[in-house]
């Protein structure tokens, strides 16, 4: 068999796996950014728990971002994985079905994405939460605002603001994990790489290939970020 | 939960922490000279020095660290036959000095903005007043430049050290039998994963808690002025009594 050039390999032509590439980088995209929208619910709860909660809820989110920070998100993958399997067939088996049930891989390499980053992002927001003046939220409560709308207006716009470029650190590190979960079987970047690396022997050009698409990609988002950021100061004035 | 079966995972887990260390130690060790270089390089503000140097930075930081394994482990193969010619493929073939090189080629990535940052924090004035008492060159980087910048970046690079621990983990995915290379094999054996994580998840924590101590101590050493002064304690025979 003739050797195939580079560009016809990672092509869009008849022997190019171009298309499968792309779609698996798109797949890369949907996981992670699924993972960082989870694990922005999980960050604000916890977050939340950690400025306003009592010495119990305190303690308890202090030992999550402690735990989650200190082992290797690896690890949480394969609990997600297998121990997500095992819970769906206990359930399952109650209700009389028999046999394996397996996770749809997408689904728990989200939620363990969720879990992880979701106490990175905990920490960015409360320390965004402590650039807020206090100021505000008193005059917030003095006018007669309640919680929730306190929180829709005043607080939530002004976190958000100083949260951006920490959460553009977490979304780098939750795009770079998500390579992880290609041990679980779920058809992304990396998997997608390591198939046709498999099928044509050519694992160096899919495997350059595949870190090019990720730094494109992690390219791309840094530039939105900063566009968000520079939109999100609009009217501040800024030292220095 | 089943404390016997936790037991026996804890004695056969531990058998990977030796590797978990040795990974770590090593790429952590040869890191931090290689991103000594890339600081250097950065900050030598000769371009030909400096975008090589910004390069290597952007690519490491900016793809999976699973990506660049995957790229030396089974990428390189494709070379095999001039890597034998080179007499490079007993190291290439190596899962251990695959995945060193690869955790020590990122982690030089993250330490050298660290160090970077440390050297450039360095107070100016410090240096001028080294260079009036006709300090220069290596002198002046080991008695001034160096112990400033290290006691600044220590607090970050003990992070980028925890992080290294937590990067080992990977090494499991191209056959290393270290704690989470057993985890691994034990879940898919026992299909007990929420025991074998807990104890597993319990050595990464222990191990991260002894290195932020060890790193603690040592910030602790290098600030004798951030410290307290010794209570003077009242002497009894000094006061008229």
């Amino acid at each position: 068999m003739q050797q195939l050039s580079y560009f016809e390999l990672v092509g869009f032509g008849p022997n190019g796996w171009g298309l499968a590439l792309l779609t698996a980088a798109g797949m890369t995209i949907a996981v992670a950014i699924c993972g960082f929208l989870a694990g922005s619910v999980v960050g604000t709860l916890v977050a939340w728990g950690k400025i306003g909660g009592n010495v119990v809820i305190r303690s308890l989110a202090d030992g999550y971002t402690t735990v989650l920070r200190g082992i290797p998100d690896l690890l949480v993958i394969y609990l997600f994985y297998f121990g997500g399997s095992a819970a769906l067939g206990a359930i399952g088996s109650l209700f009389g079905a028999q046999g394996f049930i397996g996770v749809p891989a997408f689904v728990t390499g989200a939620l363990a994405i969720g879990i992880v980053s979701g106490a990175y992002q905990a920490e960015v927001f409360r320390g965004a939460y402590q650039v807020v003046s206090r100021g505000e939220i008193e005059a917030a409560r003095s006018v007669g605002m309640h919680r929730w709308l306190m929180f829709r207006r005043i607080i939530a716009p002004q976190v958000l603001r100083y949260a951006i470029p920490g959460l553009g650190n977490t979304w780098q590190l939750v795009l770079k994990e998500s390579a992880l979960i290609s041990v679980t079987g779920l058809v992304e970047l990396l998997r997608q790489s390591h198939i046709a690396a498999g099928s044509t022997r050519r694992p160096f050009d899919f495997y350059v290939t595949a870190a090019i698409l990720y730094l494109l990609i992690t390219w791309v988002s840094t530039y939105l970020f900063q566009r968000a950021e520079a939109h999100s100061m609009r009217g501040m004035r800024r030292a220095s | 939960m089943d404390f016997a079966f936790m037991r026996d995972t804890f004695l056969t887990l531990m058998g990977g922490v030796p590797l978990t260390l040795n990974l770590a130690f090593m790429s952590v060790a040869l890191g931090a000279v290689l991103a000594m270089l890339l600081a250097l390089m950065r900050m030598s503000r000769v371009k030909v020095l400096d975008w090589p140097a910004q390069a290597y930075v952007f690519v490491f930081r900016g793809t999976p660290l699973l990506v660049q394994i995957f790229l030396i482990y089974y990428g390189l193969g494709q070379f095999r036959p001039t890597l034998q010619e080179w007499g490079l493929w007993t190291f290439f073939r190596e899962p251990y000095w695959c995945a060193v090189l690869a955790l020590t080629l990122n982690t030089a990535a993250y330490a050298s903005e660290i160090m970077r940052g440390g050297l450039q924090s360095v107070p100016h004035n410090q240096v001028e007043a080294a260079r009036a008492c006709g300090m220069s060159g290596l002198l002046l980087f080991r008695r001034i430049v160096f112990p400033i910048a290290v006691r600044q970046a220590l607090p970050a690079y003990g992070s980028e050290i925890i992080l290294m621990v937590k990067a080992t983990s990977l090494a499991s995915i191209i056959t290393m039998m270290e704690v989470t290379g057993l985890a691994a094999k034990l879940i898919s054996q026992t299909f007990r994963a929420v025991e074998v994580f807990i104890v597993a998840g319990l050595i990464y924590l222990i191990l991260n808690f002894i290195i932020t101590r060890i790193i603690m101590a040592i910030e602790w050493w290098l600030s004798p002025h951030l410290r307290r002064p010794p209570a003077i304690e009242p002497r009894l025979e000094a006061a008229h009594v």
